[in-house]
């Protein structure tokens, strides 16, 4: 058996390329299936643990599948804006004079900040999600962000540091420009998307928007006044400065105009009180035409049903793969045997038994198949260590 | 003769199927210590019969013994035990395995009897230092030329210090002088050893050297 051993190991050393790139193929069909159950069990795992952890979410009345891919990925889904009045309703509703929500807390996501989703909330966010700072401190008036761990590392951000919003149309004159944000704190890491946005406040956000901005006093200033009217409006002209940061100099300069009820949000989290309270909330927007309330561990659970089925398509493409592939090696082996016809002839007439001729052959296949089953594994390892990046890259 | 321990062949008969060739061999008998030649033009049927000796093709009539074992009787794989164990063969074409060094080529019988100890190692040294190899025994024998195959594939056959040494043609591949070093230590191994040793040769100048010679054409005219 030692002889057959290493007579074997040495034919595969000699045709070293040929072998590895036999064994390369069979790891890679044998270890595909097991990567992708790993990547799926890790997807279903994290997916349902965001989803399990976000009691109901209410949007504006559409698909509720955007609405939570918004509400816990900050995914930039064409949504129909919330009116922030929602949330005020929210905060105060009671049922038979008890509140039925301990929190409800906005999101609004449309913005970026170089490729970084820009989330505008509250500080009621931080706590909810178990976010901690790491470095620097909270969000303390407009213009200040935190970032997440990752898009810290990945951009080399550290409080006193700054961001700038990423305009919607490069290209758009009349748009709104894009802001200078302060960096007060970094989060420290927690697994999540989180990691890898940007936290505004919600004025932040609608500054962002264009619906606060600051700009020199016209009042003070007569050079940049282009006309005063009769009821008291003044209009500025082209050289009036509109400022594209908050300093603690120009912050009194911010106002918003219009109705602050109607301004836009994407999504408001609602953490109900009980049960009770949770089946009391779900009821009242059943009915409405305006709103839906969705829960998203239900709505994960669907979708996780779609992709435990395409699982089963894939995994049964992926078995006829592999059996075709062991078929080829077969084959390959076959036929490579039967090319070494005249020496294993040669092996006979020197007087080695049948027994250690079929023992080298045996043992060639499984030197071949242990390296396949190596690289297998070595993909299985990559694939388990590389699940959450690729899980993020995905969503 | 003694019959236990040298070569005896019996009214030994071959035929290919559907084919003229035949051997006949009626008796030939080889001492342990003696050596035999065997000459005849190409096609006479010297390679055929040195395989009938060996047991790798068997006879349609006839036995070969070797020392006490009657060759033909015994079962494929115990013929090929014995073959591992009792015969050094050097064959024409040297059937050595590419992928293996020299080392490792002369070692073969000796990996798989399981005993390619210090002691077969020392033979394989003496051996490859005599036929001037022993600086190859790491290369493999893809980048050997011709010769220096030849000369491995002597090594090989006598590295386990078999009872019987068959040689086909072992210094077609050399030049005279090579030639001469390979038969003197054939011959010199078999009588120091005690062993048989047939060799398949088509140059006459070398048939002085052998105890016996078979001409093939004195077969043919008995066959």
């Amino acid at each position: 058996m030692r002889a057959a051993l290493h007579l074997a190991a040495r034919y595969v050393l000699r045709h070293r390329i040929q072998s590895a790139l036999l064994a390369g193929a069979l790891g890679l069909v044998f270890a595909l299936p097991l990567c992708l159950r790993v990547l799926i069990e890790h997807a279903q795992q994290e997916l349902r643990a965001r989803a399990a952890a976000t009691p109901q979410i209410v949007g504006t009345r559409g698909s509720a599948l955007d609405l939570m891919m918004t509400a816990l990925y900050f995914k930039r889904e064409n949504l129909l804006p919330l009116p922030f009045g929602v949330l005020t309703e929210l905060q105060h509703h009671h049922s038979a004079g008890v509140a039925t929500t301990t929190a409800a807390i906005p999101l609004h996501v449309r913005y970026q900040a170089q490729g970084a989703p820009i989330v505008g909330t509250e500080l009621e966010y931080f706590p909810f999600r178990g976010l901690h700072l790491a470095a620097g401190r909270q969000l303390r008036r407009l213009g200040d962000c935190v970032v997440g761990a990752t898009l810290a590392k990945q951009r080399g951000l550290q409080p006193g540091g700054h961001l700038f919003s990423t305009p919607e149309q490069a290209f758009d004159m009349a748009g709104v420009y894009p802001l200078k944000m302060r960096v007060t704190g970094v989060l420290a890491p927690n697994g999540t998307p989180d990691d890898e946005a940007l936290f505004v406040d919600l004025k932040t956000a609608w500054l962002i928007e264009g619906r606060s901005h600051g700009h020199d006093d016209l009042k003070k200033d007569e050079s940049v006044v282009l006309k005063k009217e009769e009821d008291g409006n003044i209009v500025g002209n082209a050289a009036v400065r509109m400022y594209n940061e908050v300093t603690d100099a120009n912050l009194a300069s911010f106002h918003f105009h219009g109705d602050v009820s109607t301004y836009p949000i994407s999504a408001i989290i609602l953490l109900p009180k009980d049960a009770k309270a949770e089946a009391l909330l779900a009821g009242q927007y059943a009915r409405s035409k305006e709103q839906q309330l969705i829960r998203p561990r239900d709505e994960m659970e669907a979708l996780l049903t779609q992709l435990v089925r395409l699982e089963g398509f894939a995994a049964s493409a992926l078995l006829l793969t592999a059996t075709a592939a062991l078929l080829v090696t077969a084959l390959v082996f076959a036929l490579s045997f039967r090319l070494r016809q005249r020496e294993f002839a040669t092996l006979e007439d020197v007087g080695v038994s049948r027994l250690s001729l079929l023992s080298v052959k045996v043992l060639e296949i499984l030197i071949i198949g242990l390296a396949a089953a190596l690289i297998g594994l070595v993909l299985l390892f990559f694939s388990s260590y590389a699940a959450p990046y690729l899980l993020r890259w995905a969503l | 003769m003694s019959a236990t321990t040298g070569l005896q062949v019996t009214d030994l008969r071959f035929a290919y199927s559907g084919g003229d060739f035949r051997v006949h061999v009626p008796q030939l008998g080889l001492d342990a210590g003696k050596t035999l030649a065997l000459a005849g033009p190409s096609g006479a049927g010297k390679s055929t019969l040195l395989r009938l000796l060996t047991g790798l093709l068997t006879p349609t009539a006839g036995t070969v013994s070797l020392g006490a074992a009657d060759l033909h009787a015994m079962s494929p794989e115990a013929r090929r035990a014995f073959r591992l164990r009792q015969i050094g063969l050097v064959f024409q074409d040297f059937a050595l395995l590419d992928y293996l060094t020299v080392g490792e080529n002369i070692l073969l019988p000796h990996q798989f009897r399981g005993d390619a100890g210090t002691p077969a190692r020392n033979r394989m040294l003496d051996l490859t230092q005599r036929l001037h190899i022993d600086r190859y025994l790491p290369k493999r024998v893809s980048q050997l030329s011709q010769g220096e195959r030849q000369r491995v594939a002597v090594a090989r056959a006598l590295v386990h210090e078999p009872q019987f040494v068959f040689a086909d043609e072992p210094t077609a591949s050399l030049d005279p002088a090579r030639g001469r070093i390979v038969v003197d230590m054939l011959l010199e191994d078999a009588r120091s050893r005690g062993a048989c040793l047939v060799m398949v040769t088509h140059d006459p100048n070398l048939l002085p050297l052998f105890d016996q010679t078979l001409r093939m054409e004195d077969l043919a005219a008995t066959a």
